[in-house]
């Protein structure tokens, strides 16, 4: 298993930083799977080695957290808060919009495995309604037809 | 530590200092319910049934993990927490599939009894129940998701107390899910403690699902008949058409020595009872033939030989191997047989550990041997050679458990980096076959140390680790068979030189300690008493041949130079333990008593079809030298015990069977032989006892008769008898045993089995060949933190 | 990027820097960064905490603990390693205000974290952020690499001969996490499953240590208290709610955005003067006053005074200062599912009530919005929450069940409208797909 360099310095860092080899756990997993674009058996394999945990351990801590899937993604995941300030503003009608454009669902990716789609939780954008996040990238005070710039964006990279 | 008084429910309760309220509770006998909540595993406070008002606290708490303090005031029982229960009882519910007609754990079911006591009987959902399918995670474990409560117990007894970590738990929320460690299956040790644990029916048992309902048994409580670590099982017998069948294994009050644990063999491996090829009549070669006759016919033949063999040649022409995996009882009948009525010494049995060596180098030592007990509770323990992961799963349970709950330093010395290290304060690899000489250097003897002196172990570390040891009172020494003859002076010496330290000596069968202790040695009689040597056996029996007899190997000898003209073979397979040439036999007389026909009944003269150790009565003595009860459970039509076919084997030769067996003599109860779970027992043997114009009530194939001489006449065995009876281990010790005797080391031979396999036993268990194959590949060990 | 906005009636404290490029460490030294710390590392730790104390400073995080007090039950002796842990891990629904701080003043945050560690004698903090807030990982790497570089973190700091290490984290996407002794757990690399206490943090924290837990705002509060005192900060706000609160408006208001406001501004004033009032001139419903957990407020409950203690009294709770308000055409229902589905959702799973509760709560509110609700639902949704509440293993389910029984209650005619297959009265015929009536 073959990571860049920048992760191979950044989980040596990040190793000094705890008493436990264990704790640098989550946030690798996460640069992992944004280098490998999902947490694939071999990642899996391999960090569990790296820190002296069973597969089944490292499996048990990525299923607890959302952001972190063991099923490949698109290259875009866009991801629209339906939460209650998001969903006051039009948050639903922007996911179902999403929807109807990418042609998929919820968790769903396009066949040229370009966008994946996901109803998210609050971002953290509640003052600036409704927002989504492609990739980590936020995008705020949306409205269909931004929301629709937004992805012809990411279309055209 | 100091005692605390706190009021629980207006009444006074007094626990020491740190004790939890649901335990405390407990003690003064007010039941604080619990799903999650289980003595000796970690604390989870997930299911919220145990949620108790504490005065002064604004929340219900819960008494699982609530630590008792100084003037506490509790209440279990109020409006309020009943209602509590009841809401959490009614949300279990919800998702539960309620097919408790189906399920293995109807009727001993903790969701069955928590529903029935907080009356959570009215349905709240309208909508539909979350289902996922069951899976079958190895042949012996069963999941159905959808009756899970996530109580964690599985999970937990798995990682800590079986230091295996195979189960997790998958996704978050309601969708949360025990998991096994392979996608969908388990690469474990199949040793079952999640079933046991599991208070509802989520995880269920190959061998035992959809077989019957739990009232429908009658529950037995024995000894398991694998290895030599003596767990206490309960079997679950029901009626079958051969007689009783065992269609459960599991150690249902959690009493005795094992508490909660029974390995894979102890709780499933009880099927080669019921193997097709099981041999329920006696077989006489004829035309050279093996071929079915009636017990009549064989006793009377068997009898006839081996009288003339006597009476012409001399009771020497006949060789007696006995059985690590007969009772006490029959081991001592069987020497009592050979030296009585055969008048011969030439006995002996597979020996898998050094017991005479260890009761000469304990003569005249205080009692220092440690019962399984011990090695729970010592602080300190040192582990010479073995590996009981593998070959001595209680014991290696209750060394694991000692260091998790009461922080027991563990010493751990072998050739290979067994999995034990993984507990151990201190782990050292010596080179294969330098154990004595470790033993000899940790004794004291200086000049030692260079045989084990290696790149990694200096000698400075050698000598640290020896200056430790001395400093460990009470620690408790551990070593396996790769210590034999002198070299187990060195441990005795190492044990008698530290302020309260005990060994144990780790043999391989059921009751390889037993068969040791009753003497099935040439040289020795029962309590390692030489035979040369004259004292009480001699008086009560008259009749001791005083030369010492033939060894096994000896005796194949003799029986091909055409001395040995007879040979009684009791539960043992010398020709395939000892790669024997079948042919060394040809002039000799076999009598062969056994289960199946294996490789020494094929080439027998006479094959008796024996009852095993779950289908008779006796106790059993462990590799620390409990004692325990072994309890008739099962029956196949068609087979005899040992003891009885000794007996009558005895008869037939015309000899007086009260002279053998002295019942009648000052012994009072039944230890169950003749009634055991099932009726009509009794009456079949009234039959011969009636023909023979014996007293009925205490039956001469009762082993009490025999147990009572043995309590008489074996040292060490004068425990308490009602402690035995009532199911209790009693701790013998060899101290005040005989001289013992130093053997050849070459007479030794471990067993070698591991956790899945168990000599003959193992070869006709179906559950575990079905683990075996399964296991498609040897396991990686994995390297997890233990804690 | 969020977009900054402002109200005459704001008192910038924690806020003073946004917007001033202070993720730069030499305009953060120009506004006053890094004075508070080494200020501190010349006061005895006892004088921090009571400084702290005094200044009537309230955990931020939502549940309002005094920050001194909380610090103050940490051992001055420990076998273990004490940690400073800052709970950056901001996912209360409704709730922004952290993001903005570690974008624009992250340095406040790290300086917050050193004065909790010289306070409580300890050598080592950890800043968690959470997942989805990457870009402010990134920001706090700098910051934290940059003030390495000048010798304010790492060993003999400010040439004091105090060493204090801090470290970055970055979470995965949890809600539960926020919990903190989830957080710990989050941090050593496992499940965030809450902790059994006691023990708490303070005692036995990460890694057996003693640890103190605050939440980034509060800590970013810390060195203005140091700076302007314990007085002027506590007579920010009314009696014992010292300070300031950003306060995030969101959902119908012509102006939302993050408000410094003082601590007890006043609710209706917040909404119809800093947020510019219900957008549409539409008329105000419910208010949820401080993240999704906290009960609702009906339009007739609003002025009251928005500080921690007068916010229990109006049966409700100041929470994280997320104000979420709702106008006249919102379906109460429908606001309580999502808020249902939101903990369903995130619910660790660990203990029953919540597990089973909110799963059976967001069925049980789905079908009835659908037009599937049967009159018994009302009650059984009430007997269901109440059930949860103060049963659960840690605070969400008490988080999931305040809401809900707060709109059952308030709103119950709402609930009423939807019964025996009518289609919810907010929505256009046809959004809803009418479910079956069940029996």
């Amino acid at each position: 298993m073959k990571f860049s360099d920048q992760f191979e310095a950044r989980f040596s860092d990040m190793l000094t930083h705890y008493p436990t080899k264990r704790s640098v756990l989550v946030p690798t997993l996460l640069y992992a799977q944004d280098e490998v674009g999902y947490l694939s058996p071999d990642v899996i394999h391999e960090i569990a080695q790296r820190l002296d945990l069973t597969e089944l351990e490292v499996s048990n801590v990525i299923s607890y957290y959302s952001m972190l899937t063991t099923k490949p993604r698109g290259k875009f995941n866009v991801q629209v808060c339906t939460n209650i300030a998001c969903m006051l503003r039009g948050g639903e009608e922007l996911l179902d919009h999403c929807k109807t454009k990418l042609g998929i669902g919820h968790k769903g990716t396009t066949p040229d495995g370009t966008f994946s789609l996901e109803e998210v939780e609050c971002i953290g954008a509640c003052s600036w309604a409704p927002a989504a996040q492609v990739n980590y990238d936020f995008h705020e005070n949306l409205t269909v037809e931004k929301m629709d710039k937004v992805l012809d964006e990411y279309r055209k990279n | 530590m100091a005692d605390v008084n706190i009021t629980v429910d207006g009444k006074k309760v007094t626990a020491p200092a740190g004790t939890l309220l649901i335990e405390a509770c407990k003690s003064a006998g007010i039941e604080v319910p619990s799903f999650c909540y289980y003595p000796n595993l970690s604390l989870q406070g997930a299911c919220r049934m145990c949620l108790v008002k504490v005065e002064k606290m604004p929340k219900l708490q819960t008494a699982c993990t609530t630590v008792i303090g100084e003037g506490m005031i509790v209440s279990t029982d109020t409006p309020e927490i009943h209602q509590a229960r009841k809401g959490m009882v009614e949300l279990l519910l919800g998702n539960h599939p309620l097919d408790c007609p189906v399920c293995d754990a109807g009727g001993e079911c903790e969701l069955q009894d928590m529903t029935f006591s907080y009356g959570a009987a009215e349905s709240k959902y309208i909508d539909a129940k979350n289902h996922k399918e069951e899976q079958q995670w190895s042949p012996v474990v069963f999941f159905d998701r959808p009756r899970c409560i996530l109580c964690y117990r599985c999970v937990r007894v798995c990682g800590e107390g079986m230091d295996v970590w195979a189960l997790g738990v998958q996704n978050r929320g309601v969708s949360s899910i025990i998991a096994p460690n392979q996608d969908d299956h388990l690469d474990c040790e199949e040793c079952g403690m999640c079933i046991d644990i599991c208070p509802v029916g989520a995880l269920t048992s190959g061998a035992y699902r959809y077989k019957t309902r739990p009232w429908e048994m009658k529950h037995v409580g024995t000894t398991c008949t694998h290895c030599a670590d003596g767990c206490k099982t309960t079997l679950g017998v029901r009626r079958s058409d051969t007689g009783m069948e065992i269609v459960r294994g599991d150690n249902r009050d959690k009493s005795g020595i094992n508490g909660d644990f029974l390995c894979i063999k102890g709780r499933y491996a009880f099927d080669f009872a019921h193997h097709e090829d099981r041999l329920t009549q006696p077989l006489i070669r004829k035309d050279g033939r093996l071929t079915p006759a009636t017990w009549e016919e064989a006793f009377e033949l068997i009898g006839k030989r081996f009288r003339e063999i006597c009476d012409q040649v001399g009771g020497h022409a006949i060789g007696v191997f006995g059985s690590n995996r007969t009772t006490n009882e029959e081991n001592y009948l069987l020497q009592k047989f050979a030296r009585v009525v055969l008048e011969t010494n030439n006995i002996d049995h597979h020996r898998t550990a050094d017991f005479p060596a260890l009761a000469a180098a304990l003569t005249g030592k205080p009692e220092i041997t440690a019962s399984m007990r011990d090695v729970f509770n010592a602080p300190a323990i040192l582990l010479i050679g073995n590996d009981p992961t593998e070959q001595h799963p209680l014991l290696a349970w209750q060394i694991r458990n000692n260091v998790r709950l009461h922080r027991a330093r563990l010493y751990v010395i072998n050739s290979q980096p067994i999995k034990l290290r993984r507990q151990a304060a201190s782990f050292i690899q010596i080179p294969e076959g330098s154990e004595g000489k470790l033993a000899a250097f940790l004794a004291g003897e200086d000049a030692a140390i260079d045989a084990i002196t290696t790149e990694e172990v200096s000698r400075a570390a050698w000598i640290t680790l020896r200056d430790k040891l001395r400093g460990e009172p009470n620690l408790v020494v551990v070593f396996g068979a790769e210590i034999r003859g002198a070299d187990i002076a060195s441990v005795a010496k190492l044990t008698a030189s530290i302020q309260g330290a005990k060994v144990v000596c780790l043999g391989d069968y059921a009751n390889s300690r037993g068969a040791a202790d009753m003497g099935l040695y040439p040289d020795l009689l029962p309590g390692y008493h030489r035979v040369a040597d004259t004292g009480k056996f001699h008086e009560e029996w008259a009749t001791v041949p005083r030369a010492p007899g033939l060894t096994l190997p000896e005796m194949v000898e003799g029986a091909k130079a055409g001395s040995l003209k007879a040979l009684y073979v009791v539960g043992a397979n010398p020709v395939e333990q000892f790669t024997i040439d079948p042919f060394s036999f040809s002039n000799s007389f076999v009598v062969v008593q056994d289960m199946f026909l294996t490789e020494t009944a094929v080439i027998a003269d006479v094959v008796l079809p024996a009852a095993n150790a779950y289908e008779k009565s006796g106790t059993f003595t462990n590799t620390c030298g409990d004692l325990q009860l072994v309890k008739k459970a099962g029956e196949v039509t068609g087979t005899k015990s040992d003891f009885e076919m000794i007996v009558r084997i005895a008869g037939a030769m015309g000899f007086d069977v009260r002279r053998l067996v002295p019942f009648g003599r000052g012994v009072g109860t039944d230890m169950g032989q003749s009634r055991g779970a099932q009726s009509g027992e009794a009456d079949r043997h009234a039959v011969w006892l009636e023909a023979n114009g014996l007293e009925p009530k205490m039956s001469s194939f009762d082993p009490m008769a025999i147990l009572d001489e043995i309590q008489r006449l074996v040292p060490g065995y004068d425990v308490s008898r009602m402690n035995i009876l009532a199911g209790n281990d009693q701790h013998t010790t060899l101290s005040s045993s005989g001289p013992g005797a130093l053997h050849d080391s070459k007479l030794i031979m471990p067993a070698q089995d591991n956790l899945f396999s168990s000599g003959t036993l193992g070869r006709y268990s179906r559950t575990l060949n079905s683990v075996i194959e399964n296991r498609h590949k040897q396991p990686a060990e994995t390297e997890v933190a233990a804690d | 990027m969020a977009d900054l906005v402002s109200h005459p009636d704001e008192v910038k404290v924690v806020s003073k820097r946004f917007g001033k490029s202070a993720t730069n460490i030499d305009r953060y030294l120009e506004l006053d960064g890094y004075k508070a710390v080494q200020k501190a590392l010349g006061m005895q730790p006892d004088a921090i905490v009571n400084l702290v104390k005094d200044s009537g400073l309230r955990g931020r995080g939502g549940a309002g603990f005094n920050t001194g007090m909380k610090w103050s039950f940490v051992p001055k002796q420990s076998p273990k390693p004490k940690y400073i842990l800052c709970n950056g891990d901001e996912s209360e629904p409704g709730t922004c205000k952290d993001r903005l701080i570690f974008e624009h003043d992250p340095h406040s945050v790290i300086e917050g974290v050193v004065i909790a560690g010289i306070a409580t004698g300890s050598h080592a903090g950890y800043i968690y952020i959470r997942g989805e807030y990457r870009y402010l990982l990134e920001i706090m790497q700098k910051a934290i690499k940059d003030a390495y570089a000048r010798g304010f973190l790492g060993k003999n700091i400010f040439g004091s001969g105090y060493d204090f290490e801090v470290y970055w984290h970055g979470g995965a996407g949890a809600y539960e996490v926020g919990e903190e002794s989830a957080l710990m757990e989050s941090l050593e690399g496992k499940r965030g499953i809450p902790r059994i206490r006691p023990p708490f943090p303070a005692v036995v924290g990460l890694w057996g240590g003693p640890t103190v837990i605050n939440n980034a705002e509060t800590l970013a509060s810390v060195p203005h208290i140091l700076l302007g005192g314990a007085e002027w900060f506590a007579k920010l706000g009314p009696p014992k709610n010292g300070g300031t609160r950003l306060f995030c408006l969101s959902g119908h208001l012509n102006r939302p955005g993050v408000y410094e406001l003082p601590m007890g501004y006043n609710l209706k004033k917040m909404i119809y003067e800093v947020g510019g009032g219900i957008s549409g001139g539409r008329k105000l419903k419910a208010v949820v006053p401080g993240g999704s957990s906290c009960p609702v407020l009906t339009a007739d409950e609003i002025d009251v005074s928005m500080d921690f203690d007068s916010m229990m009294k109006a049966g409700t709770m100041l929470g994280s200062g997320g104000v979420v308000v709702v106008d006249e055409t919102t379906c109460m229902v429908n606001f309580a599912l999502r808020i249902m589905k939101f903990y369903q959702h995130e619910s660790c799973g660990w203990c029953i009530p919540c597990r089973e509760g909110t799963d059976w709560l967001k069925k049980t509110l789905t079908r009835f919005h659908h037009g599937g609700g049967v009159k018994k639902d009302i009650d059984n949704i009430q007997y269901l929450s109440e059930n949860m509440l103060g049963r659960t293993f840690c605070p969400l389910g008490d988080a999931a069940a305040m809401p809900t029984i707060s709109i059952v209650k308030k709103f119950r005619k709402e609930f009423e409208d939807h019964l025996e297959g009518k289609p919810c009265p907010f929505e256009k015929a046809g959004v809803t797909e009418p479910a079956a009536v069940l029996a």
